[in-house]
């Protein structure tokens, strides 16, 4: 079903050789810290992860699990236009299409953004340059990776504006963002991303700022988009509805680490870590008239500075006095395979979570 | 935008005709309010009653006001004739009436002065923003380094240093001790060079004070929109980071500078007082500096009126300029 399970023994464990991998997109122990005032804030401590062509990976987690930070490790974005002093430290490999990343030429990288991966953002209104019209963005956007002339690139992007769904594109190209409604924007963003036909397309949070209403119409296009441009997709998110209609594997982060990750239905039917339990439990279903409260996660997300030693969910894991064997508390879970391209980093026994999963868990959702 | 445009204009007439009335009632009603003889302080202070009396017949003192008022805005536009005490004075538009002191038309002395003021002003408005925006960016993008706060400590000190100060030393320095200029103000219509040299340490100076504040905004607001969302989209296409700097994020910091400068400029070509006293540039702040002085009130009223003018006019232009930056402007 998915080519994950090819490297599958690497997943968690810290990389030392560095062959190219299979994979189209290969991400391999990746830690991004931030020097502070306060100390070393670990946003990403560690995530590995792989892609394929094709795919989509969801990625979810609550604010601070370090999603957004991942996406902007793979673009290079944390080390390009950093001034000051206090500059990200960055570890770990990236592999795009052979390519390792991290250790790449910046100019090199620089080049692929844009034409090789592309990324579409949260808030289109404040992700658009305010002051250029729609059409001379997206023509910026072709024209740095294509020596075509005003003309030509004017007419991919209208072309593009009309793929993605905008009425009358050869009039909306000369508009500014600020004339477009929310939807439209994050239509005319996606234009633009996929303006190059980027093979690897990263979708930081692309519905959170838009009408319910619109949600669905953006989720359609994105994977429409993707079966006819055939890229690979992360999906950014911190709902999980969203990532039930798109994403084909799926990888929960907590605390800067992946704690769960698998093929969706597993993640959804079988989950095997009480934070995706939480997840679940914390989203409004229509299909289940009897769930009449939601079940939040309680506590707050863990300090990024201060990782709580062992497992980081333990202080909000409900099930955290359920007697283990043979586990030190303060030791961080790895994550292990649970089913088959399924893995998840808890101390309890798999047995264990099964019977909570199936007999506390699954029947109050 | 034409509509922008036109509206714009229109808003700026009004507040002409508004600006005109006001002033007047500031300098001939409120002393008539005050219960000072404006009549008296033109004749000064030991004049026989009769001449007093000539005077404000023929100013028109003793006018109601609505007419006062309406003469000397007509003056403005049309010209006006005094008449009164046996003569008659014709004043060809526009008139802004007689020095009290060297009893000249006030308009030929406004014009006189207005090109010293106008060259001082543009001269040091190029100076500064060269120099403080490209400070004010380096010192963003090098925030923290050894050049960002060497930079900042300059700014400081050339905000809180007035012109008096640095004027002064400049010409202790350049003028007296290096005798590198000889501190005489060259008319641009006697020579060129002659002209741009003697502006040189006058246009320094005023632009240090200037290029001080500009490089501070630039800094704070390069930061800024450095960390705006469509900075990273811009470098998310792939685009260089001069591009990213030079065209996205510039365009964004101008609109701020562009605000000041407008201000800055209207306010200066007003009177650049303390540089015109510092330098001897015969200005129109040096103009009214003396007027107060005298209180001649038709050349304070004069000069305070070119003043509001070439704000309007400034402001006027920064807000075309301003709906070419920002398309969001052209609806309001």
């Amino acid at each position: 079903m998915t080519e994950l399970s090819k490297t599958g023994a690497a997943v968690g464990e810290p990389s030392t050789a560095s062959p190219a991998p299979s994979a189209f997109l290969e991400v391999r122990d990746l830690k991004v810290h931030f020097p502070t005032d306060d100390g070393l804030v670990k946003s990403v401590d560690g995530l590995s992860f792989q892609l394929e062509k094709g795919k989509t990976l969801g990625i979810v987690g609550e604010s601070g699990s370090g999603k957004s930070v991942t996406s902007l490790g793979i673009m290079g974005l944390h080390t390009a236009g950093q001034y000051g002093k206090r500059k990200a430290q960055i570890s770990g490999e990236i592999w795009l299409d052979g390519t390792e990343l991290l250790s790449a030429d910046p100019d090199h990288v620089r080049k692929l953004r844009g034409r090789e991966m592309a990324m579409i953002f949260q808030d289109p209104l404040s992700a658009l340059h305010p002051y250029y019209t729609i059409g001379a963005q997206i023509v910026e956007a072709y024209r740095i990776h294509h020596k075509v002339d005003k003309k030509t690139a004017r007419r991919r992007a209208i072309e593009m504006l009309d793929r993605v769904g905008i009425p009358q594109p050869d009039k909306r190209v000369d508009s500014y963002p600020h004339e477009f409604s929310g939807g439209m924007r994050q239509r005319a963003m996606i234009a633009m991303s996929l303006v190059n036909n980027p093979e690897l397309l990263i979708a930081d949070e692309p519905t959170t700022a838009l009408d319910v209403t619109v949600q669905a119409q953006i989720l359609d296009l994105i994977r429409d988009l993707q079966k006819e441009f055939g890229s690979a997709v992360i999906i950014i998110t911190h709902d999980l509805g969203v990532v039930a209609e798109l994403a084909d594997d799926i990888l929960v982060m907590y605390g800067g680490r992946c704690v769960e990750r698998g093929p969706a239905d597993k993640v959804f039917y079988e989950p095997r870590h009480p934070y995706t339990w939480g997840l679940l439990g914390s989203m409004p279903r229509l299909d289940r008239e009897q769930q009449d409260r939601l079940i939040p996660v309680k506590g707050s997300p863990p300090s990024l500075i201060n990782v709580p030693s062992g497992c980081a969910f333990n202080p909000r894991c409900p099930y955290a006095d359920v007697p283990k064997d043979n586990v030190t508390r303060t030791v961080r879970p790895e994550l292990t395979e649970v089913g088959s391209q399924h893995w998840a980093a808890c101390h309890m026994s798999q047995e264990q979570r099964e019977r909570i999963w199936t007999e506390e868990i699954a029947p109050k959702l | 935008m034409l509509a922008y445009l036109i509206r714009r204009l229109f808003a700026a007439a009004v507040m002409l005709v508004v600006i005109i009335l006001v002033v007047f009632s500031i300098f001939f009603l409120v002393p008539k309010w005050a219960g000072v003889d404006i009549a008296l302080s033109f004749v000064g202070k030991q004049a026989d009653p009769a001449a007093v009396e000539g005077v404000r017949e023929k100013l028109g003192l003793a006018e109601p006001i609505y007419s006062q008022v309406w003469e000397f805005f007509k003056g403005i536009f049309a010209g006006r004739t005094y008449s009164g005490g046996g003569d008659v004075t014709h004043c060809a538009a526009p008139c802004f009436g007689y020095s009290f002191k060297s009893e000249q038309a006030v308009w030929p002395v406004l014009t006189d002065r207005f090109p010293v003021t106008l060259g001082l002003a543009l001269g040091a408005a190029v100076l500064w923003l060269v120099f403080g925006v490209a400070a004010g960016v380096l010192s963003a993008l090098k925030r923290g380094s050894l050049w960002d706060r060497g930079a900042m400590v300059v700014a400081l000190s050339g905000v809180s240093l007035p012109i008096y100060f640095t004027g002064l030393l400049a010409s202790a320095i350049f003028v007296f001790g290096l005798k590198w200029f000889d501190g005489r103000y060259v008319p641009l219509s006697d020579s060129f060079s002659g002209w741009f040299g003697s502006m040189i340490l006058p246009w320094v100076t005023l632009a240090f004070l200037y290029a001080a504040m500009y490089a501070r905004i630039t800094r704070a607001t390069m930061m800024e929109i450095l960390g705006e969302d469509y900075i990273r989209t811009a470098r998310a296409k792939g685009l260089k980071e001069q591009v990213v700097i030079g065209k996205h994020a510039m365009r964004s910091t101008m609109t701020p500078i562009l605000t000041m400068l407008g201000m800055d400029l209207g306010a200066l070509i007003g009177g650049a007082i303390l540089t015109e006293t510092t330098f001897s540039l015969p200005g129109l702040g040096q103009a009214v500096l003396n007027a107060i002085k005298n209180q001649d009130l038709p050349i304070i009223l004069g000069v305070t009126l070119i003043t509001s003018l070439a704000v309007l006019i400034a402001n006027l232009v920064v807000d075309v300029l301003y709906a070419v930056i920002d398309p969001r402007v052209r609806l309001a």
